[in-house]
């Protein structure tokens, strides 16, 4: 227990969530915390958190590390899907068949989606920012031109829309792949030598590079696993949505990056924790989801993610510790 | 492991291969030639396409993405990046648009533009001291203020467009500098507008190239460490870098409304990754250091020709995004962003 209370970062992110929801419940009569309400946060935070778990390993490797990309080829992944795959398969005859093609294709044009990015950048020596930027335009108009700007409709498959839409044990499916996916990355940052390299890349690459990891290798695969990640986001959001269209959620990619900085990961690299984000992306759910109770605008809502985007910044710079021993149980 | 090996020598090295050398060396060179491929190639499909209202029409939109690129070319040049002068652009514009119409309605053009360059100048040095204050990426920053300021904009300033401008705005985007009308009897005009953008390339240039700050811009833009420790003082080059692309930003949204007789609070946010790929496509590089404003004109013009021409050449303007990210990759690729640090 004592080691969990010693990252102070991780009690503030839980302790906000808990603040949240306790003034939302209080605020709305106990409609908050009703089972329906819960459903619909743990089904919506999942798809911006798998976004945001690509941005932070990205952004922990290290040298400007960031992966702008995601949210495009979230997009471009469910747009190739549904176009494609129905030529195959009949959504109506083979249901099962339907919905692993287009798992299979979506998680396929992910990952040589990341591979492009993870070469650029390994072997082509250009700056993350800069090769995400262009496959960034490049995903987008992919998507644009392919769907000549309009919405791909996939309607309604029965195996594909139980991904986004039911639930097991009362646990909407999206949210228990999020954690599953939290929970992988967690233990293989912490406890495999990948992660172990990873870090190390990310706070000292020439020490990285004396140590003889193999750096190529690391980024081609870590921007792989990212376009891997947008294409599970991808496929969530392509099958709540029955629908995939290169707009979506034209936001997203600023509040992923909002999720990861409030996670307290270090931009510069070689810090992160899966856990942090986890409730980072929670805490950004349900002040979402309060807002909508209390009826205040999208417009508004935005200005507040930038204002809490700087203050996340601004607390890792000054220290919060004058305020600790408040926090801290005693002994 | 040779990758590796020439990465350690320094990114501009591209030893053995001559004429990449010298694209490396000269990189407007290479959007100059990135230029005349298009044009031939457009002009090959499209004969219309050489003709002097060709020319005003590329002129005439990029007049304010030249502004807007001309700011950026500072903060790449001084090693961070923008994607917040959007923001700032058009919440001058319309904030001032409103205030006048409401408050003074034949307020003369100058003072609007000067109010839209004050404003913009002090949010974009907001943005600098932030960014030098937090030590954080600028890219990180800079997102936050966009969301800020825009959502501050939609917030409490209006959602309504504004179909009639105040009569000098107005005015102003009327002025001609310069009319032809051609053998088919249309006429092409070159508005005045296209003087500012002149005005600020000279600025821009004689900064960068006269002063102690251009030296200054360019020698953080290098190293922050080694600025630091010659005695440059970064804060205020942070401060100056953002306040001069919110200084540009401010003047570019009021020269936009002017022109296209609109202001609209939901415009030009959106479209920052095209100027900065102008930017990158002129040569400057993202790690900061290098960029000038021949080339950053230069790149301003390639991206407006393939934005305007791809309709001539009769490809779906919906695959402009593909060409734009492909010719960042391209240029990116050619001149060897990474390597250094």
């Amino acid at each position: 227990m004592k080691e969990w209370f010693s990252d102070r970062h991780l009690v503030f992110l839980v302790a906000m969530n808990v603040v949240v929801v306790l003034l939302a419940t209080a605020v709305s009569g106990g409609l908050f915390i009703d089972i329906d309400n819960l459903q619909s946060m743990g089904g919506q935070v999942s798809e911006l958190g798998i976004l945001a778990i690509a941005v932070m390993l990205a952004m922990i490797s290290g040298n400007g590390g960031i992966d702008l990309s995601v949210v495009a080829l979230a997009n471009l992944a469910g747009v190739v899907a549904g176009l494609v795959v129905p030529h195959f398969f009949s959504p109506d005859d083979a249901p099962v068949a339907f919905t692993l093609g287009f798992v299979g294709l979506s998680l396929l044009v992910g990952a040589a989606g990341g591979l492009i990015n993870g070469l650029l950048i390994a072997r082509g020596r250009m700056t993350p920012i800069l090769a995400t930027l262009g496959t960034q335009l490049l995903f987008t108009g992919l998507a644009v031109g392919l769907t000549n700007g309009s919405a791909v409709r996939i309607g309604y498959v029965e195996a594909l829309s139980a991904i986004g839409n039911e639930t097991l044990f009362n646990v909407p499916i999206p949210f228990l792949i999020f954690i599953a996916i939290v929970a992988l990355v967690g233990f293989v940052l912490k406890r495999s030598p990948f992660g172990i390299r990873l870090f190390l890349m990310g706070t000292n690459p020439k020490a990285a590079r004396y140590a003889g990891i193999p750096e190529n290798r690391m980024l081609v695969f870590t921007y792989t696993f990212c376009g891997i990640l947008a294409a599970i986001a991808g496929i969530i959001i392509a099958s709540r949505t029955s629908s995939a269209k290169w707009d979506f959620g034209s936001s997203y990619l600023m509040i992923a990056i909002l999720t990861v900085v409030m996670a307290g990961v270090k931009p510069e690299g070689g810090y992160g924790r899966a856990l942090c984000l986890f409730f980072s992306a929670t805490t950004l759910q349900v002040m979402s989801s309060a807002f909508n109770l209390v009826g205040i605008s999208s417009f508004f809502r935005d200005m507040a993610w930038g204002a809490l985007l700087l203050l996340s910044l601004a607390s890792s710079r000054f220290d919060l510790r004058a305020f600790w021993p408040l926090i801290r149980s005693p002994g | 492991m040779n990758a590796v090996a020439s990465a350690l020598k320094g990114g501009s090295h591209m030893a053995g291969v001559p004429h990449r050398g010298f694209f490396a060396r000269h990189p407007e060179s290479f959007t100059l030639v990135l230029i005349v491929a298009v044009s031939v190639i457009v002009g090959s499909i499209n004969p219309n396409f050489f003709e002097l209202s060709t020319v005003f029409d590329i002129l005439r939109s990029s007049t304010v993405t030249g502004l807007f690129a001309l700011g950026v070319l500072i903060v790449l040049a001084a090693g961070g990046i923008d994607v917040s002068f959007t923001a700032i652009a058009v919440l001058c514009m319309y904030a001032i648009t409103k205030a006048v119409l409401g408050y003074w309605p034949e307020a003369p053009f100058i003072v609007i533009i000067v109010s839209g360059a004050i404003i913009g100048t002090l949010l974009g040095a907001c943005n600098g001291y932030m960014v030098h204050r937090l030590k954080a990426p600028s890219l990180i920053v800079t997102i936050g203020t966009q969301y800020l300021l825009r959502g501050f904009l939609l917030t409490f300033v209006g959602t309504l467009f504004f179909m009639v401008i105040p009569q000098s705005m107005d005015n102003f985007g009327r002025i001609a500098l310069f009319n032809y009308r051609s053998a088919t009897g249309a006429t092409a005009i070159l508005p005045a507008s296209v003087l500012v953008l002149a005005l600020a390339a000279a600025v821009t240039w004689f900064l960068l190239n006269r002063t102690l700050m251009g030296r200054a811009i360019y020698a953080m833009g290098g190293s922050l460490a080694i600025a630091e420790r010659l005695g440059y003082n970064v804060r205020v080059v942070h401060v100056f870098a953002f306040g001069y692309v919110g200084l540009l930003a401010g003047i570019g949204g009021i020269v936009h409304a002017s022109t296209i007789r609109l202001a609209s609070p939901f415009d030009l946010v959106g479209t920052e990754l095209d100027v900065i790929a102008a930017v990158i496509l002129g040569g400057a590089r993202i790690t900061g250091g290098t960029g000038t404003v021949s080339g950053t004109l230069l790149g301003v013009i390639l991206v407006t020709l393939i934005n305007n021409v791809m309709i001539l050449a009769g490809v779906p303007s919906t695959w402009q995004k593909v060409v734009i990210g492909a010719f960042i990759l391209l240029a990116g690729a050619v001149f060897a962003t990474r390597g250094k640090k």
